[in-house]
């Protein structure tokens, strides 16, 4: 099994049409997730072809006409980040259980608003400013390369990109495969949450541990560290970056900022570390902390 | 993106926040003149620097006329402002605000921030203004109240109304905070603002209610649709180095260690960071490169990072996901070649292709120190950073 995304998933991408929408949609459909259709406004009606020629998208105006004519039950967002507030509400309102936003530099107005939008709704939002999420060997959804994943039981949960992959591949070269890797995203305010995302996994059958990658900034962890000291008794490890950033500053990501003296790496690892997860001390020794933690022998 | 005072003052100003009357100088000639205007009595010298702490370090001065406006005006501008937020190298003062004296009875504190937790923008108000919040958060948490704004109604008048009362507010005084209040978050959320602090929020004598000081941060991800916001930058208050990164569209954040690092994504740039100290070095900066790679942004960053005199030795970490290694390697070679580089350069790459891009690394005759693994590579930077 998995969580959200599965051989099931029948995405439906919004910015079909555009460069990153194409780029990205190729790469999905290789890997072997369902593509379904695509939402451009004004310009439904239309057949994605893809840079091969060969594919064959439907394109349509809404995603509420998507959804009711292919079936559609998942949609991911590349759309520019003055539309992509509105994209995301439009997919909550045509009945989408699930939305990846992967679009960076969303204002946080805007994300505040498409939450209170979302209260209530079936609808849950992964992002935005995210990789994506994936289900090795059965459904990619995002931008992450799938090549360097392998499909197992170690679930991945992080803030960042490329630090995922990082995580991910290393894991993946000591043999441990991962179930579902969930990038939650680099924004202050995020549509699915360490905890979300752990009660999740613990939930699932088939994740029997996992990885927290999170940053400086904000108190996710820290909600992390008290659900995981409540209700989770299957192995989490982790890895927070950001020891060394200066406070204040904004470090790339939106969210990615210590205010007031809050939100230090230092403060995070302490309450993981109080809730039982052993935490790497070092990037590179992410893969090889679960791995001690399992109890499996490197290859 | 910060601002300075005078700016947050003129914003609000025009929302309909009460501030003190004021004008903002920046030559010593126009200080007189400015107090004259202002009543010729009792003014405030305040120098204008995007930091806090400003009275402490010697930057704020009464005057008591405007001849004295002129001395006080002399001394400030032009001086070198140190203050627990400045770091010890300070900030060089180039405008001053000289604005009207008040007769001050009571300073509160009211500050806008947007609640990450619960997602909605939160009002905050304590009796303790003129003193730092988070001193005040941390020893008498109960003497901050708070009221939580529903984004789709906005701030309610019950809301203020429960503030003003909460603040010992009484009579009249409770109708003018209102007033206050309501503006102070029009103005928050009509211009994307993350923060907004007024501290100290002062009651006169005479009853008025005004915002003497005023600190308002903004959304960057909103800068695109205000225009009025954008146009109040002060590139004199940030680094020169990261002022030309922010042109090239490179997120780079200086820091004071001399292995520069240039990385493709937030999360893994800062991991790098941790990385080289957990080795024994020191970084010298943040930077991103985004999901690009490519050869011109690669030789952006290396312009920035080697644009501080620092820099013993670059780590460059791709983790080259969609775009190929050898794609990346050849735009490292491409932009170290076409730049002369000459500090030692430690290349760590990950992905497809990532023997071809280590391959081309080391035939390339340049001084390429090709790394496996993010442990290797923060290792001999930071070995050759030393030498």
């Amino acid at each position: 099994m998995s969580v959200l995304v599965d051989e099931n998933t029948r995405l439906l991408v919004q910015g079909l049409t555009g460069r990153e929408g194409g780029f990205h949609t190729g790469q999905a459909i290789e890997y072997g997730t369902k593509v379904v259709a695509g939402v451009t406004p004004g310009k439904g009606g239309t057949v994605w072809k893809g840079a091969t020629g060969s594919r064959n998208v439907p394109v349509f105006n809404t995603v509420a006409e998507a959804v009711e004519t292919t079936g559609a039950n998942v949609s991911v967002i590349f759309v520019p980040p003055a539309f992509a507030a509105d994209a995301t509400m439009e997919a909550a309102d045509a009945g989408l259980p699930l939305v990846v936003c992967i679009t960076e530099g969303i204002p946080t107005f805007d994300m505040i608003r498409v939450k209170q939008f979302l209260a209530g709704s079936n609808t849950r939002l992964i992002g935005p400013n995210c990789p994506g999420i994936i289900s090795p060997g059965k459904c990619k959804v995002g931008i992450m390369p799938g090549s360097i994943h392998k499909p197992g039981n170690v679930g991945v949960i992080s803030r960042s990109g490329t630090l995922t992959y990082e995580a991910v591949g290393q894991l993946t070269s000591l043999g441990i495969g991962q179930s579902t890797c969930i990038g939650i995203g680099g924004d202050p305010i995020i549509g699915t949450s360490f905890v979300d995302a752990l009660r999740l996994m613990n939930d699932d059958p088939e994740t029997h541990a996992m990885v927290l990658i999170g940053e400086i900034g904000g108190s996710a962890e820290e909600d992390a560290a008290q659900f995981i000291k409540e209700r989770v008794r299957k192995p989490v490890t982790g890895f927070i970056c950001g020891r060394t950033a200066p406070p204040g500053r904004r470090m790339g990501h939106a969210g990615a900022i210590i205010s007031g003296g809050k939100g230090t790496a230092t403060d995070k690892i302490a309450a993981l570390q109080a809730a039982g997860v052993t935490v790497a001390d070092s990037p590179a020794l992410i893969g090889e902390t679960m791995a001690r933690v399992l109890g499996v022998v490197s290859h | 993106m910060k601002i300075h005072e005078y700016q947050a003052k003129q914003i609000l100003g025009r929302y309909g926040v009460a501030v003190p009357r004021g004008e903002v100088i920046s030559r010593v000639e126009e200080a007189r003149v400015a107090a004259e205007r202002l009543g010729g009595g009792t003014v405030v010298v305040k120098a204008q620097i995007h930091a806090g702490g400003r009275g402490k370090g010697g930057g704020v001065k009464l005057a008591r006329n405007s001849a004295e406006a002129e001395k006080v005006a002399g001394d400030i501008l032009g001086m070198t402002l140190v203050t627990h937020q400045t770091g010890p190298e300070g900030r060089v003062v180039r405008k001053v605000l000289i604005e009207e004296g008040l007769d001050v009875a009571r300073e509160l504190y009211l500050g806008l921030v947007i609640d990450r937790a619960i997602g909605c923008p939160v009002f905050m108000a304590s009796n303790e203004g003129g003193v730092e919040i988070e001193v005040v958060a941390a020893q008498h948490p109960e003497k901050i109240l708070k009221e939580s704004i529903d984004p789709g109604v906005g701030f309610q008048a019950f809301q203020a109304r429960k503030l003003a009362f909460g603040l010992g507010l009484e009579g009249v005084q409770v109708t003018e905070a209102v007033k206050f209040f309501a503006a102070l978050y029009r103005a928050f959320e009509g211009t994307d603002a993350s923060l907004t602090e007024i501290n100290p929020f002062v009651v006169t004598r005479d009853g008025r209610l005004l915002a003497l000081d005023a600190k308002m941060n903004f959304d960057d991800n909103a800068l695109f649709r205000h225009r009025e916001i954008r146009e109040l930058r002060d590139l004199d208050e940030e680094d020169p180095l990261e002022v030309k990164a922010s042109n090239s569209g490179l997120n780079y954040i200086r820091l004071d260690g001399n292995v520069g690092c240039m990385v493709n994504g937030a999360g893994l740039a800062m991991a790098t960071m941790d990385i080289i100290q957990y080795a024994g070095g020191r970084p010298a900066n943040f930077l991103d490169v985004g999901g690009g790679a490519s050869e011109e942004q690669v030789r952006k960053g290396f312009e920035i990072i080697l644009g501080d005199p620092n820099v013993r030795a670059v780590l460059i970490n791709i983790f080259g996901g969609i775009m190929r290694c050898d794609i990346v390697a050849n735009g490292v070679v491409g932009a170290a070649k076409s730049l002369g580089i000459k500090v030692p350069v430690v290349v760590r790459l990950e992905g497809t292709n990532v023997e071809l891009g280590q391959k081309i690394l080391r035939e390339s005759e340049l001084n390429f120190t090709v790394a496996n693994g993010m442990k290797d590579a923060a290792e001999k930077v930071v070995s050759l950073a030393r030498h």
